[in-house]
């Protein structure tokens, strides 16, 4: 690895390890990850196949309230610098993904509590009118998060394709590269169930096996889902409506027709 | 006294910094650095003539603050609105400027979670690490820049959209409309994931279940595949997905079950029934 690559991979880490926090540009995603990594070691199109394998993993991990999700951060970039510089399967990248992903889990969740320290200290910079002050408790944490990828990330990249490192990752056996391959197909069903729990809604579940039968017994693309799914939208919504019309003029009659409603319901 | 007014470049310096919301992100107030830094340029431009009353806008804008980070761009227009008219004489208490915000934060995140997490993002996600797999750049960049688009016109519009409506948006996010769009994007989302479920995994199990030449002397062979292929395609997925929402239901790691995925892989492909 030169140092201009060296560099480079340091400031990928860093933009990862900030998007993971910030949730915006999506930096932290596999997709864009692993490509960018791909990119600055000179094999854009393993880092794209290991970023859009890490993806399927990743499809439902998301930060909603307070809840904290596998780091995809850490995962992407560590495990795209060890499948590309030790020249390993795809299968290896995935075995490294998980547990990455649960260590990275840890350091955000660390860098999240003594962020509070920046908390305490934007209050007494409110108190004295600094709004500079303020600003760089917000910059504080925001760099925190992005060191907590990037110096993990610089450990790994130098002994990475060394023959120690090599001959640890080709030491795991290949039923268990191929197995973990063979699951690649489907464990992004874990992202299915994250997403369909967060959206907890029963009663639209129908729409869900409609889904699911069109894509069993024809050949729709994802953009005629898309289409289907807005229709369906559609029409849900103007039952909807309806309904709420329906409740709100029950609500403004007279008081006789309320009582019976309420007894049929 | 001349009357203090925001400009366009304010609140485009507000929707910038809208892009940074979650940078401090801690465990005790959230989202509250971002949120006050985000309206900082509104902050000193309305109260330079008053120190005072500048240190409590700063502090009383370092309260909990918590939301789906794209729609958190309204309440800083909303808020941007009702600090000017507050520069400017009008009677709004600290308790009104918070309890619009906290009344704001849960609606909002329930809108924004399923339309953006639940919906938007793994829909591109998936399409995108679709073509990935095939090591075409088109894969990530349809999910980049689709994605972004829609985010960054979200946070323009949303700054300049509850800047202008100020606190007559709080009375629409209040009625119908809202459930509309979070049911809407409900339903869309569900049947893409329905679609993805079948189309985006692959599950291959060619355990042979019986083998045998028949009368006109072909060759039969059956495998636990193809009874499942004439029964029902991707069933296996199917019931794996539920399984799946049932343990995470009971609060099971997600991390944990995707390890019990791989287990079940790695040991499957060792004795033969998956490949």
């Amino acid at each position: 690895m030169t140092s201009m690559q060296f560099i480079l991979l340091f400031v990928v880490a860093m933009i990862a390890g900030m998007a993971s926090v910030l949730d915006e540009a999506q930096f932290h995603r596999p997709l864009v990850a692993c490509t960018m990594v791909g990119m600055v070691l000179g094999d854009v199109t393993t880092g794209i196949i290991l970023g859009g394998t890490l993806e399927m993993l990743a499809l439902g991990w998301m930060n909603v309230g307070a809840a904290m999700a596998p780091d995809a951060a850490l995962a992407s970039v560590v495990s795209a610098i060890l499948v590309i510089v030790g020249h390993q399967s795809i299968g290896a990248g995935i075995a490294l993904a998980v547990p990455l992903a649960a260590a990275g889990q840890v350091l955000t969740i660390f860098v999240r509590t003594i962020t509070v320290f920046f908390q305490h200290l934007a209050d007494k910079f409110a108190l004295q009118g600094n709004a500079f002050g303020i600003e760089m408790c917000h910059l504080g944490g925001l760099l925190l998060q992005g060191i907590r990828v990037a110096i993990p990330a610089m450990l790994v990249a130098a002994v990475a394709g060394t023959d120690t490192v090599n001959s640890m990752l080709s030491s795991i056996p290949e039923v268990i590269t191929r197995g973990l391959q063979v699951s690649g197909g489907f464990i992004v069903v874990v992202g299915y169930a994250m997403v369909i729990n967060m959206m907890n809604a029963k009663s639209l579940m129908p729409y869900f096996f409609l889904g699911f039968l069109l894509a069993v017994f024809t050949d729709i693309n994802l953009i005629g889902f898309g289409a289907i799914g807005l229709i369906c939208a559609f029409f849900h919504i103007k039952g909807l409506e309806r309904e709420l019309s329906a409740a709100a003029a029950g609500h403004s009659g007279n008081p006789v027709d309320d009582v019976d409603d309420s007894d049929l319901m | 006294m001349a009357t203090k007014q925001l400009n366009k470049g304010d609140l485009i310096n507000i929707f910038i910094r809208s892009n940074f919301l979650l940078g401090s992100f801690n465990f005790e107030r959230m989202q509250a650095i971002g949120f006050c830094v985000s309206l900082i340029p509104a902050l000193k431009k309305l109260y330079k003539d008053d120190p005072e009353e500048y240190k409590r806008s700063l502090k009383r804008h370092l309260e909990f603050f918590n939301t789906q980070p794209f729609l958190a761009t309204p309440i800083m227009g909303i808020i941007a609105a009702m600090e000017e008219k507050k520069a400017n004489g009008a009677d709004i208490s600290e308790g009104t400027l918070s309890g619009v915000k906290v009344g704001l934060i849960g609606p909002l995140a329930g809108v924004g979670d399923p339309i953006f997490w639940g919906t938007l993002r793994p829909v591109l996600a998936a399409l995108g690490a679709g073509i990935a797999l095939t090591g075409s750049i088109i894969g990530p960049l349809i999910f980049f820049i689709a994605f972004n688009v829609i985010r960054l016109l979200t946070n323009w519009y949303g700054v300049m959209y509850g800047y202008d409506k100020g606190t007559e948006l709080v009375d629409e996010m209040g009625g119908n409309k809202m459930r509309y769009l979070t049911e809407g994007s409900s339903v869309l989302g569900l049947l893409v994931m329905g679609a993805l479920v079948a189309k985006w995994t692959s599950v291959n199990m060619p355990l042979v279940l019986s083998e045998y030449d028949n009368s006109a002397g072909e060759h039969v062979v059956t495998t636990l595949q193809s009874i499942l292929d004439s029964l029902m395609p991707s069933i296996v997925p199917l019931l794996m997905t539920f399984a799946c929402m049932y343990l995470l239901k009971k609060g099971m790691n997600p991390l944990l079950i995707i390890i019990g995925l791989f287990a079940i892989g790695i040991v499957g492909y060792a004795c033969g029934i998956f490949a």
